[in-house]
């Protein structure tokens, strides 16, 4: 880069005019940024912008169409992610690369495990655990190096992967998403690493959508959209609106919906009265009416997803009961739930949400089929279901090259979960759970779900939304839970909602328990 | 309160073949008084040498999340070679051959499911077939006898010792090594819980993947040796369903047919524990036909066993979110509620 022209050190990691074209359509259109040691570098953009086809590259995953990339000056061109590693480049991505089965120690060194005499393939173990003190003080977390991976919680397991990086004598760390299955506290203890690792002299690259993060971490905020690099500033500049603005191409003036022209019923839809769990829940009570949409806010192990996954019948509850509409729900399953007019949002769409190898209209008519089928000899109304389903997509802006023949796998993340949202919208659902409705979507498709949601509401539908973006709670939610250690601990009434009550609430511990 | 009843059930999931083995021998020892004779241990552990090798290898199949149902062909392949064209070899020489023909056994195993990605399963049900046909032919379905010397390795013994314990107990060693403190042991490990992200932390899976088929078909022949030795004629019958057995001493001993879970010690054990049963009905002169019956419950068992115990495993890691004050069972707790 010109800027740096004048200095006699070369940028850690330089890319110049990556490009990447799949079946003679060009994916990524000229990508050229630099990463200086010591620095941290923000990569934004919706998906699909080629963020991800970027990281591939550079991860040796995929190879670049035309374009230059060099470590530290030297010629960089990897064949396959171990030539990253050798290069330097380690990666910190959203799903670990650890083995559950094995010991901290163990996955610290699984790239080479230290040998006593090098032609006996002996494991020096004495020295694997030595390795292993080291590498987990440099992250500061304070657990036997025996201890096997699948005894630790989720941030937890992060301090060890990124020990791995260092391990490697990694001189560029890659976090892609690395926040996303943090609790706040876990989340907090990254980014203060993060930032000793800067001062250490590494260079981190960091894509996250969540633009509060990139400006508090990130010296620099490079911008993607369509493939091209649309924007580059120090973070200085980077306020979120200019940041919002790049990503899309058009200002965004309001995220989130009006609020308009919806009226709250005193009729309730749903109504839960003392669920407990023990272990889990305790003492869960709230009602939400009719149009009402009422968030649940939390931190990561507060109770939230498993307080959802009781009231739709997922999961056991030992004690209280839940009414929809009136009804009693006797019978705790999901079948039950749905057929009293309960619709469920998983947070995991890949998971438990979608049938990831049909097609769109496939995946929305599943949940009518048990209704139009009540005596299940009789056959399906297929043609009545279609054009409803085709309609709902077409009403729900899904962008597939063909609703009856592409594989949801192949929508991005946004178009996967309105599909899973118009599958549970066919079944006019009288209270609607959602657990995480705008995990890992762009902030464009995020504008578009809210909506969804809005609109929901209007026709009557009582929602319950859980997220661990609080801002999404504020923007969408008339009322808003406050839940900590599996207890509802506060209630807040919008639509104006004070950020740091709520805040403070979902960070109170457990009465009695240091 | 669940977090500690969960506890309960998967210690006792763990610990049920050891139960299992406790009812057994207190079962067998009042119905028999000379199931508890020292020469009768003995003997069962002579008798149970070949399945806990062969046990061995496949443990380390079940590691990758594996499965080989050949190895029963590979016994017979190998001890009907031997039997037929080179009878008189000395055991020193005629061990090696049946290795060399079990590690080609394997090695064609190896190929079709790592060289041309064809399911386990399938690959080695076809090698099962192929290799006992190809026996058949080769005997032409008649019985093939062990020379002399392979005879007197399957009487010898040293320090009291039958010569099929020391063989195993050699085999166990290294094996044990191999699974403890190699990078190849530690690798069977990583490659049975993310076979993928194996491959990404630079593990050679595919040639690891090879080498463990490898080892099974080639440890099949060792304990096609033994059985050989013991029994002195190879029968169209020669390792007849042996694979059961041996997938059941795994399983039994606690290793999972996911993968990633288990170990050689558990499968020595499980195997142990087969013919301990199947030795008590020999002597408390149980109808021969029951045999099946009692053994094939026994695999049920074990296959219930892995299934529940990954259930409960599965819902112990489950975080849990909240102290409850009346119950102790709180350690989880207190840690995943940070």
């Amino acid at each position: 880069m010109s800027r740096e022209g004048a200095n006699d050190v070369p940028p850690v990691l330089s890319v110049e005019g990556l490009r990447k074209s799949f079946f003679g359509i060009e994916v990524l259109k000229g990508v050229s940024f630099s990463l200086e040691a010591g620095k941290a570098l923000g990569v934004i953009g919706e998906n699909g912008s080629g963020k991800s086809t970027t990281m591939n590259i550079i991860n040796g995953l995929l190879m670049p169409s035309a374009g230059t990339m060099s470590v530290a000056g030297k010629p960089y061109a990897p064949s396959n992610s171990q030539d990253a590693a050798t290069a330097g480049i380690a990666f910190i991505q959203q799903e670990l690369n650890l083995f559950e089965n094995l010991t901290i120690a163990e996955n610290l060194a699984i790239r080479k495990l230290p040998r006593r005499v090098s032609w006996l393939p002996h494991i020096a173990k004495g020295e694997m655990r030595r390795q292993a003190i080291r590498l987990l003080k440099e992250v500061d977390l304070d657990i036997a190096p025996e201890t096997p991976v699948n005894r630790l919680a989720q941030g937890e397991r992060q301090l060890v992967e990124i020990a791995k990086a260092l391990s490697g004598d990694a001189r560029i760390i890659v976090f892609d998403e690395p926040t996303t299955s943090l609790t706040t506290r876990e989340a907090t203890k990254l980014f203060s690493l993060v930032g000793r690792l800067k001062a250490r002299g590494l260079a981190i690259l960091y894509i996250s959508h969540i633009l509060d993060d990139v400006r508090r971490l990130c010296d620099d905020v490079v911008v993607l959209r369509d493939g091209s690099q649309v924007d580059g500033f120090p973070v200085a500049e980077a306020t979120i609106p200019r940041m919002v603005n790049s990503m899309l191409g058009r200002p965004l003036s309001d995220l989130f919906p009006p609020r308009s022209g919806r009226k709250r019923s005193d009729r309730p839809v749903l109504d839960v009265r003392d669920v407990s769990q023990p272990g889990i829940v305790s003492g869960i009570r709230f009602q939400i009416m009719a149009g009402e949409i009422v968030g649940i806010a939390g931190l990561m192990g507060s109770g939230r997803s498993e307080t959802a996954r009781i009231l739709f019948g997922l999961d056991p509850a030992a004690t209280g009961e839940v009414r929809v509409q009136g009804q009693l729900v006797a019978e705790r399953s999901p079948r039950a739930c749905m057929a009293a007019g309960m619709a469920f949002l998983t947070e995991d769409r890949r998971g438990d949400g979608l049938m990831m190898a049909e097609d769109v209209l496939t995946n929305m008519k599943l949940a009518r089929l048990a209704d139009l089928a009540r005596s299940s000899v009789a056959s399906v109304p297929d043609a009545a279901l279609n054009e409803k389903a085709t309609a709902m997509a077409g009403s729900m802006r899904i962008k597939a090259r063909s609703l009856e023949r592409q594989p949801v796998r192949s929508l991005s993340g946004g178009n996967q979960q309105k599909v899973v949202l118009g599958k549970w919208l066919l079944r006019e659902p009288a209270v609607f759970i959602l657990d995480e409705p705008t995990r890992g979507i762009d902030v464009g498709a995020k504008a578009e779900i809210y909506g969804l949601i809005q609109k929901l509401a209007e026709q009557g539908a009582g929602v319950l939304m859980i997220s661990s973006e609080f801002e999404e709670l504020f923007g969408t939610c008339d009322r808003i839970l406050t839940m900590a250690h599996g207890e509802i601990v506060a209630e807040f009434v919008g639509p104006d909602f004070d950020r740091a009550s709520v805040l403070a609430a979902a960070m109170q511990p457990q009465p009695g328990v240091a | 309160m669940p977090s500690s009843t969960l506890a309960l059930k998967f210690a006792i999931l763990r610990a049920a073949p050891i139960l299992l083995f406790a009812v057994v021998v207190v079962l067998f020892s009042i119905l028999s008084p000379r199931f508890l004779d020292v020469q009768n241990f003995a003997n069962i552990f002579t008798q149970s040498a070949h399945v806990a090798i062969i046990a061995i290898g496949m443990t380390f199949v079940l590691l990758v999340a594996g499965v080989d149902l050949s190895i029963g062909a590979s016994m017979y392949v190998s001890a009907a070679v031997l039997g037929l064209y080179l009878p008189q070899l000395p055991a020193a020489a005629a061990l090696p051959v049946m290795v060399v023909i079990g590690a080609l056994f394997g090695a064609i195993n190896a190929t079709f499911i790592v060289g041309l990605r064809v399911a386990a399963f399938v690959t080695t049900l076809a090698t099962l077939f192929i290799g006992r046909g190809l026996a058949l032919y080769l005997s032409g379905t008649k019985m093939v006898f062990a020379g002399d010397a392979v005879l007197a390795f399957g009487q010898g013994s040293f320090l009291g010792i039958s010569l099929a314990v020391w063989l195993f107990a050699v085999i166990f060693v290294v094996a044990y090594w191999l699974q403890q403190s190699t990078p190849f042991g530690r690798y069977l490990y990583a490659i049975g819980s993310d076979r993928d992200g194996a491959r990404k932390a630079g593990i050679p899976v595919r040639r690891v993947i090879f080498a463990v088929y490898v080892l099974c078909g080639l440890l099949a022949a060792v304990g096609g040796f033994v059985s050989f030795s013991q029994i002195a004629v190879a029968s169209s019958t020669f390792g007849y369903q042996k694979e059961f057995a041996v997938i059941a001493a795994a399983v039994l001993g606690g290793t999972s047919l996911f993968g990633g879970r288990g170990g050689i010690v558990g499968s020595v054990f499980g195997a142990v524990l087969i013919q301990t049963v199947q030795n008590g009905l020999v002597l408390v002169n149980a109808n021969p036909y029951l045999y099946p019956l009692v053994i094939s419950a026994i695999i049920f068992v074990a296959v219930l066993l892995d299934s529940q115990r990954t259930r409960v495993l599965d819902r112990l890691t489950r975080r849990q979110i909240r102290l409850e004050p009346a119950t102790d069972g709180g350690k989880r707790a207190a840690r995943s509620g940070t």
